[in-house]
C-alpha cells in the first residue's frame, strides 16, 4: 500500500486518532517496552510530592511511538527514511491525541521519489503536543 | 544510551509495538510479513529507543542492591540536603526535547545492533514556563553485526531550573 507520487499533492492531510483518554498503564507498558523506568512517567507518589507536577505523564517517546504508527499507516511498511519531532508540551493521562501529516513537498533524490511530511500532534486542547516532520520513499 | 550489544528480537518488537498502541501484523506475525514489502518483521520507527534496556549503566532503570529515587515507604528513596524541586523536575534525569532519527535501513529480528553515543552541541535559552533550560544533544549510531549503519538517533535533552508550569 504505498504511496504514489503522481497521486500526492502539496497540502493533502492524513489523520488519525492516536489514543483516547490515555491510561496510565499504557505509559507503564511503554516504560516496561522501552526500558525507561523514570518514576516521573509511572510514579504518581514521586512525580506530585517530590518532583511536584501535578501527575505522572508520558514519555515524550511514548507519543512520538503512536505519532509514528500514523505516518507508517500512511507511507507504508518500511518506507521511512526519516523521522525527527520536538516535543512542545506534556501529554499526560487522560489525554486524547490526534495526528496529522501533511504533504510539503515531493522530490526526487538519489534516484528515489521522497515526500516530506509535516508531522504534528495535537491534544484535545487544540495544543500541539508533538511537532516534527517525516520523510518517505514513494512509488514514482 | 550506550548498548554494547543490542540484540533486536521478535518478542520485543511486538510488546513494543503494543505499548505504542501500533496493531500492524508486520511487527508480530511473520506468515504476514512475508506479504509485506519488507518481506520481513521489521521493527517500529521508535524502536532503538529500546536500547535503553542493553545499556548496563542506563540510569532509569532500578538496579539490584542499588538505591532507586522513585518511592517505596518514602515518596523519594534517595535522600538529598534540597530538593527545591527543579533541576530537570526534582531528579528526573531532566526532560527529552527533541528526537530525530535516520533509516539506513529497518532493523529486523536477528539484527544484533550496538549503540555508539557522542555528545553533540549544547546550548541555553530562558524558558517562559520553566526558567533557564540546558539543552544538550547526543548522536548515536546503531550499527548491525557486520558494521553496517542501521539508524542514527539525534536525541535533544533538556534540562529546567524548575518544573514546567502548566
Amino acid at each position: 500500500m504505498a504511496l504514489k507520487a503522481s497521486e500526492l499533492k502539496v497540502g493533502d492531510t492524513y489523520s488519525e486518532c492516536l489514543v483516547e483518554d490515555l491510561k496510565r498503564t499504557q505509559i507503564v507498558q511503554y516504560a516496561g517496552a522501552s526500558g525507561d523506568y523514570n518514576p516521573l512517567h509511572t510514579d504518581e507518589v514521586f512525580t506530585t510530592e517530590v518532583a511536584k507536577y501535578p501527575s505522572v505523564f508520558a514519555h515524550g517517546m511514548l507519543s512520538m511511538g503512536m505519532t509514528g504508527r500514523m505516518v507508517t499507516n500512511y507511507v507504508g511498511d518500511g518506507r521511512l527514511k526519516k523521522f525527527g519531532v520536538r516535543f512542545t508540551s506534556q501529554v499526560w493521562p487522560g489525554d486524547t491525541l490526534n495526528a496529522t501529516a501533511t504533504v510539503e513537498e515531493v522530490s526526487e533524490e538519489d534516484g528515489e521519489t521522497i515526500v516530506n511530511l509535516k508531522v504534528e500532534t495535537t491534544n484535545q486542547d487544540g495544543t500541539t503536543v508533538v511537532s516534527g516532520y517525516a520523510l518517505a520513499r514513494v512509488d514514482a | 544510551m550506550a548498548a554494547n550489544k543490542f540484540p533486536v528480537e521478535a518478542s520485543h518488537i511486538m510488546m513494543f509495538a503494543r505499548s505504542v498502541a501500533d496493531d500492524n501484523q508486520i511487527y508480530y506475525d511473520e506468515e504476514y510479513a512475508k506479504t509485506t514489502e519488507p518481506g520481513t518483521i521489521i521493527a517500529p520507527p521508535t524502536f532503538v529507543q529500546a536500547s535503553a534496556q542493553f545499556d548496563p549503566d542506563y540510569s532509569l532503570r532500578p538496579k539490584i542492591g542499588a538505591p532507586w529515587f522513585g518511592s517505596g515507604g518514602e515518596p523519594t528513596g534517595i535522600k538529598r540536603e534540597s530538593s527545591g524541586g527543579g533541576g530537570g523536575g526534582g531528579g528526573g534525569g531532566g526532560l527529552h526535547a527533541e528526537q530525530h532519527y535516520e533509516y539506513h535501513r529497518h532493523p529486523k529480528p536477528g539484527d544484533i545492533l550496538t549503540g555508539e553515543t557522542k555528545p553533540g552541541k549544547t546550548w541555553e535559552k530562558e524558558g517562559r514556563r520553566s526558567g533557564k533550560l540546558v539543552f544538550s544533544e547526543s548522536i548515536t549510531e546503531y550499527r548491525d553485526q557486520h558494521g553496517e549503519l542501521v539508524v542514527t538517533a539525534r536525541g535533544v535533552g533538556v534540562r529546567t531550573e524548575r518544573p514546567v508550569d502548566q
